[in-house]
């Protein structure tokens, strides 16, 4: 080549300069925006004009009640569901991990909850949890339980949400570890079956170790996503009954879009995106160390 | 290895027990929908009954359903171009140049809760009288697909030898040429996995579509919300409409299986 021309010196600038421009403008302005609102009491209904209040919506937000108990249904919430998720995917993974009779089958079937919009698999699921025709109601009373009223009472709303989440994403858990397991080296196990181990020390020593990075991304992807379930809260309680299920995501999203309180809702959405990133962030610390 | 056939028989009832529950809401949803309302809120709940396609036809006949499908196609199809034609420069660049930092930049936006870019597009939409239009709809989408393709696309051309290229390059194709000539034609499989999982990504959002769209460009997980939040819910229309929703990503889950497998599973098999 004796001469390249602008397009060629320059193509590392000039390929990803649409998408890096588009993120730009449609994210990082907004989001900075969404900052710089966040140190105002800008209120859209009230039609006063922005005034600067530098901390004060952050004072205020902090010191609200429903603020503090959004924070703390935001964890629960992701704390149950990712416990269970990444639990009973892993078992299912560690129970499918072999060659059996219908395995593509099961394989789809996993992929369906994945790709089912969640705004639908909420109200699907309120059918089921209805206290008075609701097929769960069924269920427990066929096996000798008492009903439950599931996301109709304050008690029980946040595990019946739970319960939804984890119905649909873990099997995501489940994939993720099925493609892990399947790219494990075999000589470890054959060496350690040589050695006389036992299916139960293998799985200990061998498998979950070996397997451990993979456990850990597939959780930060779940713990970004769970951290900000809207769909299926929205769809099924919106935040209800009273404020029982309500989370960071939806009370950001009422302050935003019911109330108009921009800077209050503001400070919600920065809070739930440095919670966002200071969780995954510590998940990858963990899967740092793992990898050794 | 010989197994027991004990131990065989339960995992099968194991593996039967798991495919139940994952298959039993869609068995239900299904179902529900060729039941008359008396039928649905029938205690104890219903096995067996007589089925009606009553309520697919009140939904497609009476309501602006075909309107909605025809919405959630429209910004779907657009957005996924747009993240194409966008990304797929973007990730080669990405690739071939190892440009880490701009590749989180645009996974940021994965990271981020939603409503803290929708809150400014909605005043600025607003403000620019593109609330309901399909421009202000189809540009919140982009910011859904865009970082699927770029995360995907990205990763495949990492993957792809760079003797190719170079090889045309050294007869004298400029890169961009070898991209376009050499690099994509080979990348369908990748472009497939991008396509399919950014359509569906788009296709269910809920959140940007309930504060953008309208009465226009309502699009179809809208308009099953709407439906529930009438005073009596009418279960069985209900039951249609999420049926009709959940089709089109359910058929393209079926055909392109693999595909899709790859591209929820990939963000957490590479390093």
């Amino acid at each position: 080549m004796v001469k390249t021309g602008f397009m060629e010196r320059h193509l590392r600038v000039i390929f990803p300069l649409p998408a890096v421009t588009f993120v730009v403008v449609m994210m990082l302005f907004p989001v900075l925006y969404t900052l710089f609102l966040s140190f105002t009491n800008w209120n859209l209904t009230s039609g006063m004009p922005i005034s600067f209040v530098g901390l004060r919506s952050y004072v205020r937000v902090f010191s609200e009640p429903r603020f503090i108990a959004a924070i703390g249904r935001t964890f629960a919430f992701t704390g149950m569901a990712m416990a269970l998720e990444t639990i009973l995917g892993l078992a299912i993974a560690l129970v499918l991990n072999r060659e059996f009779l219908g395995k593509g089958f099961v394989k789809l079937f996993l992929l369906l909850p994945l790709v089912a919009t969640p705004v639908a698999v909420g109200i699907v699921f309120n059918l089921f949890f209805d206290p008075t025709i609701g097929l769960a109601n069924w269920v427990l009373s066929t096996i000798g339980l008492p009903k439950s009223e599931w996301v109709s009472n304050a008690a029980t709303v946040l595990p019946s949400l739970v319960l939804v989440d984890v119905w649909q994403w873990t099997p995501m858990i489940t994939l993720i570890c099925l493609a892990g397991l399947a790219s494990l080296p075999a000589d470890p196990f054959e060496s350690a079956r040589v050695d006389g181990a036992t299916g139960p020390q293998i799985l200990a020593f061998i498998t979950l170790p070996m397997l451990a990075p993979t456990i850990l991304t597939a959780m930060i992807l779940r713990l970004i996503d769970a951290l900000k379930t809207f769909d299926i809260i929205f769809a099924m309680t919106s935040g209800g009954p009273g404020y029982a299920s309500e989370t960071l995501n939806i009370l950001g999203f009422k302050y935003s879009f019911e109330y108009f309180k921009m800077g209050q809702a503001s400070v919600m959405l920065v809070s739930l995106f440095i919670i966002v990133l200071a969780s995954s962030l510590g998940i990858m610390k963990m899967r740092a160390r793992s990898e050794g | 290895m010989r197994r027991n056939p004990i131990a065989q028989l339960f995992f099968y009832i194991g593996v039967l027990a798991i495919a139940l529950i994952l298959l039993f809401p869609f068995f239900w949803m299904l179902g529900s929908s060729f039941k008359t309302q008396v039928d649905i809120i029938a205690w104890p709940p219903k096995f067996i009954w007589k089925p009606t396609l009553a309520n697919y036809q009140r939904v497609f006949g009476e309501q602006n359903f075909l309107q909605y499908f025809l919405n959630s196609t429209i910004v779907g199809v657009s957005a996924v171009v747009g993240a194409l034609v966008l990304g797929l420069p973007g990730a080669y660049s990405i690739a071939r140049f190892k440009q880490k930092r701009l590749a989180i930049f645009i996974l940021i936006a994965r990271l981020m809760p939603g409503i803290s870019f929708l809150l400014p597009w909605y005043i600025i939409f607003s403000r620019l009288h593109l609330m309901d239009s399909y421009v202000a709809l189809i540009l919140s989408h982009l910011l859904i697909t865009l970082p699927v393709v770029v995360w995907i696309m990205s990763s495949y051309f990492e993957a792809i030898p760079r003797e190719l290229e170079e090889s045309a390059m050294v007869d004298g194709a400029t890169m961009q040429r070898a991209f376009m000539s050499i690099i994509l034609p080979i990348s369908g499989p990748g472009i497939v996995t991008a396509t399919t999982l950014s359509f569906i990504f788009s296709w269910n959002n809920f959140m940007f579509s309930q504060v953008l769209s309208m009465q226009k460009t309502k699009t179809l997980p809208i308009a099953v919300y709407n439906f529930v939040s009438y005073a009596e819910v009418d279960w069985g229309a209900v039951m249609a409409v999420a049926v009709a929703i959940m089709m089109p990503a359910i058929i393209l889950t079926m055909i392109f299986q693999k595909y899709v497998v790859k591209g929820l599973t990939m963000g957490a098999m590479k390093g």
